[in-house]
């Protein structure tokens, strides 16, 4: 989006990034910092010209140019950075908010950013608010408030996945075997993380079913037991 | 000359001095040679003499006052001199003379010589004594704050023969009493002048009540270790009642009010509880066996003395619990056995009456147990408690996948159906009965849907045998249940008496509208919906007679109410159709549907499965159904070709016009489809909506609210009607939290709050 230039007397206007358009100010009457000019230039190497915004074919490309898989958790984390509100797209707000926060305005920077920005979430507050951001994320439609089952595995793999392998990979597995839910829905969602956080795995001996815990994990350890039980060929103590 | 005074006044005053000392000496003397005399003069006395009978009065005199004139002497000594005298008097007695007497006698004859000693010291020679020496009681002793003369002569009597009263004169005591308990015959009026004895010493509680009760500790031990050993349990027992009475009865007449509650609290702990788990695990005789044998009148003696023990009946009410619940469990899986047998042979009406028969035994078992707590457990609220349990455990057991909601519902139908001309009980009791039974079963509910669908059969092909018993079970109900219990079914009673009064007005108006006269019967049942279960209505090609019918009705009804619209339900309706057979006409009761089966074969002599199909309009497994129930059941009305047992559709159906029966007047059965499913499901989906409701009522009352409270409020609140299954709530809970009216708080996650 074109806005209307103006040149602010005094200030330097060259980027020192190569390649780069011809820098376009923001018409608002704040100081725009050289890394705002840099980090909207960014923005607009992948912007979808039409939307003004950055499209997946965007977000692939800036995927490609960082080196990490677009269905890495990372792009997840730089979008929970970003609170992106529309999965595959990111808009210049956002763009900004995000990299603003992380002090990165290149490629480069962004790269080398990456593993303080796992760190950071990965802090116990964080990850509760991450955690929650990215089911919210995957709710595309208007007033949906809840995801498929494919979906769910998928994102729990992502998202959990690298901190609780084995219980990511049983739930899955459970989810995936299942009938009774083909949805699964925020509160649910949310309890798969306090499972993991709370109960031992694989013993699963504190887990108890008559606290509050949703049916669906209920059913999930009656399965993990009946499994084991049935590989040990008798009932465990 | 001044010299010469001072010696000689030197001198004088020592003269004056030695005569003062001489004079002292000689007072000294003087009161001391008194003293001595009145020492021998106390000394004369002499024990002997005191203990004469008979004291010479002048005699009596001239002590009081010569010890009078000790006591008034202004020299203190001699007071002291003589309290002690008096003490020394008293213990001299009792060493010389009571002593001795004591050591020389043994048993009765110590009691005797203990009681009287004791009342000869008492009452005559302290009394005596005390007669004496009052003056100096009065003054000396009150002065000096010394224990005053009255309570000396006690003290000597306790210093000196404590020893003796605690361990030979109780021994004695003791052997006495235990000869009684051995059933021989005593003194007792001993024991209780020795009781007085102790009293007057204020050595009841320390001597006396301390040794009898360990003496009846002593001997109850061993009497119950030999009894336990020897005697089957209500032998034992017998003895044990007996022995409490006896000491009772000893104690209340020899000694004082407070032993009795020691003595008997003993008495019971070592016959009664230390023996107790041998008592009632003895093997041909104990606990378990009375119960199995119904032996009731033990069974009340060990009720009468186990409540006198703390938490005694707890054994005994678990027993009870157990052995009632045995007895049910026992009938539960006789009946199991006996049904499955019948269901291999596909005997349908066995099948109902072992149905029927396990609940004519529940109630017989519920009457005799009941009888117990009443009549041999005093009504105990215990042992209430425990008959519900028990009950609840067994009654709330399936047979053959067949609830005992549904068992108890067949039981009633039954009870409703059948002509009250039974002699053993009236319907009014056993419906009294059946209701006493539903309150063991936890799945209320299942039995009123059950109940609903049996009753609405009953009330439309007339099966009931009388409509007041009907309202008599719905007003029990509605009493033990509520009235939402029984709202639909009252609802449904009264739309038959409505009924009456719509066919009146039908006959009337066919009479004033003969054109409209279909030229048949007609006998029309309006049901409200909502009071009724839920019917399948089909729509299909009715036969003409019967459309004409139809359409008679429905004019008629618009006369009445423009608003409500009628819906037919032919699946419910019955005709009485003539079959002009070769051998004889007949008349044939058959449902609607058969009816109009059979109507086809007046235009046409023999149809295919499909013709009938067609004509009729009517799903499949309907015309199969019905034309199996002409063709291939009881009564062959319709020849089937071929003629095998079961119908395809390539099947073709022929008139029999050779049928004939011994009777002029058949019923043609015609199976119902068992909707035993259709009710479960019915019931499952009810509650999923009351547990619904009843989470969101308690939820916007308490407005934040912790899971287990959460759940265990809900099962409350619908515990009158059915246990729900907590995995259901919890499955409600979820689906309200994900339709936003419930969410978890945000820090504790067990936490719901209400949305509103």
């Amino acid at each position: 989006m074109k806005r209307s230039s103006s040149r602010r007397s005094g200030v330097s206007s060259s980027s020192s990034s190569p390649g780069s358009c011809d820098l376009l100010r923001s018409g608002s009457s704040k100081a725009v910092s050289k890394e705002t000019e840099r980090i909207d230039q960014l923005f607009y190497t992948y912007m979808d010209k039409p939307s003004g915004m950055i499209d997946p074919e965007g977000i692939e490309s800036f995927c490609s140019d960082l080196e990490v898989d677009h269905t890495d958790v990372r792009i997840l984390m730089l979008a929970w950075k970003m609170q992106a509100e529309r999965q595959g797209y990111f808009t210049l707000e956002e763009w900004r908010k995000g990299l603003k926060a992380l002090h990165a305005d290149s490629i480069s920077k962004i790269k080398k950013v990456l593993p303080d920005l796992e760190r950071e979430v990965r802090r116990p507050t964080s990850f509760m608010d991450f955690y929650s951001y990215s089911f919210r994320y995957c709710l595309t439609e208007e007033k949906q408030k809840s995801i498929d089952i494919e979906s769910a595995c998928e994102l729990l793999s992502v998202v959990l996945g690298y901190l609780f392998r084995h219980q990511v990979d049983k739930l899955v597995e459970y989810l995936k075997n299942q009938h009774e839910y083909k949805v699964i829905n925020m509160d649910q969602w949310m309890s798969f993380l306090r499972f993991c956080n709370e109960i031992n795995f694989p013993s699963l001996e504190n887990y108890d079913p008559n606290l509050a815990w949703p049916l669906i994990l209920d059913n999930f350890v009656d399965w993990m037991r009946e499994k084991q039980n049935g590989s040990l060929g008798l009932k465990s103590f | 000359m001044e010299e010469k005074t001072l010696k000689d006044m030197k001198e004088e005053e020592i003269r004056k001095m030695e005569k003062k000392t001489l004079k002292d000496m000689k007072e000294k003397e003087e009161k001391e040679e008194e003293m001595r005399k009145l020492e021998l003069m106390l000394s004369n006395i002499e024990i002997k003499g005191l203990s004469n009978e008979t004291l010479d009065g002048i005699k009596c005199m001239t002590l009081y006052t010569d010890i009078y004139i000790v006591a008034t002497d202004s020299n203190q000594v001699f007071n002291a001199k003589m309290y002690s005298k008096y003490k020394e008097f008293h213990n001299d007695y009792l060493n010389d003379i009571v002593l001795p007497h004591l050591r020389l006698h043994h048993g009765e004859f110590l009691l005797k010589e203990f009681e009287t000693s004791w009342a000869h010291y008492s009452k005559v020679i302290h009394n005596r004594l005390h007669l004496y020496f009052r003056y100096l009681g009065r003054y000396y002793v009150a002065r000096e704050k010394l224990l005053n003369l009255n309570d000396v002569g006690n003290r000597c009597f306790i210093d000196l023969l404590y020893e003796e009263m605690r361990s030979r004169v109780m021994d004695a005591v003791i052997c006495l009493i235990n000869k009684e308990r051995d059933g021989a015959k005593i003194d007792r009026e001993l024991v209780k002048k020795v009781v007085n004895v102790f009293e007057e010493l204020k050595l009841y509680e320390d001597i006396f009540e301390e040794r009898i009760v360990a003496g009846t500790k002593d001997y109850y031990s061993k009497k119950a270790s030999l009894w336990i050993s020897e005697n089957s349990c209500p032998e034992f027992m017998l003895k044990v009642e007996e022995c409490l009475e006896k000491e009772e009865n000893m104690v209340r007449d020899c000694m004082k009010p407070a032993t009795e509650q020691k003595i008997v609290s003993e008495v019971e702990h070592k016959l009664l509880v230390l023996h107790s788990t041998q008592l009632f695990d003895k093997e041909y005789s104990g606990l378990k066996k009375l119960l199995e044998d119904g032996k009731v009148v033990d069974l009340a003696r060990m009720y009468r003395l186990y409540s006198r023990v703390h938490d005694g009946l707890q054994h005994v009410c678990l027993a009870f619990k157990n052995h009632v619940t045995a007895q049910g469990m026992a009938l539960v899986r006789q009946t199991e056995i006996e049904v499955n047998k019948h269901v291999v042979k596909n005997d349908v009406g066995a099948l109902q009456n072992q149905q029927v028969h396990l609940i004519m035994e529940f109630i017989k078992l519920h009457e005799v147990y009941l009888s117990y707590v009443n009549d041999y457990f005093q009504s105990n609220s215990m042992f209430f408690k425990v008959l519900k349990e028990a009950f609840e455990v067994f009654c709330n057991k399936s047979i053959a996948g067949v609830s005992p909601a549904e068992l108890l519902s067949i039981f009633c139908d039954q009870t409703l159906k059948k002509k009250s001309c039974d002699n053993d009980k009236s319907t009014e009791d056993t419906i009294d009965d059946v209701v006493k039974l539903l309150v063991y079963i936890s799945d209320k509910d299942m039995f009123a849907e059950f109940h609903r669908k049996k009753l609405a059969r009953r009330l439309l092909f007339n099966k009931s045998d009388s409509d007041e018993h009907e309202r008599y079970l719905l007003t029990k109900l509605k009493q033990k249940c509520g009235r939402h219990f029984t709202s639909k079914m009252e609802g449904m009673v009264t739309d038959l008496t409505l009924c009456q009064d719509t066919t009146a007005s039908f006959t009337d108006y066919l009479r004033d509208n003969p054109d409209m006269n279909p030229g048949f019967d007609l006998t029309v049942t309006v049901l409200t919906i909502g009071f009724w279960p839920s019917y399948k209505t089909c729509t299909f090609n009715l036969p003409p007679e019967m459309l004409r019918c139809v359409e008679a009705f429905k004019q008629f009804y618009q006369t009445r109410t423009k608003r409500t619209r009628i819906t037919w339900l032919f699946s419910l309706g019955t005709c009485t159709i003539v079959g002009k057979f070769e051998p004889k006409t007949m008349d044939l009761i058959v449902t609607t549907l058969q009816a109009s089966v059979l109507l086809l074969f007046n235009s046409a002599n023999r149809l295919s499965y499909s013709d009938i199909k067609d004509q009729l309009d009517l799903p499949e497994e309907d015309v199969t159904r019905l034309l199996h129930s002409l063709s291939c059941a009881k009564y062959k009305i319709l020849k089937k070709e071929p003629d095998t047992k079961t119908i395809s559709k390539t099947d073709y159906f022929e008139f029999n016009s050779m049928f004939t029966d011994r009777l002029k007047r058949i019923k043609v059965p015609f199976p119902l489809v068992d909707d035993r499913k259709k009710v479960i499901e019915t019931v499952v989906s009810d509650r999923r909506h009351a547990i619904e409701a009843a989470i969101v009522r308690i939820m916007k009352f308490r407005k934040v609210l912790g899971h287990h409270q959460l759940m265990s409020e809900c099962a409350e609140v619908l515990s009158s009607t059915f246990r729900p299954d907590f995995k259901i709530i919890k499955l409600q809970i979820e689906s309200l939290i994900s339709r936003d009216y419930l969410e978890r708080d945000s820090k504790d996650h067990s936490v719901y709050r209400y949305l509103a």
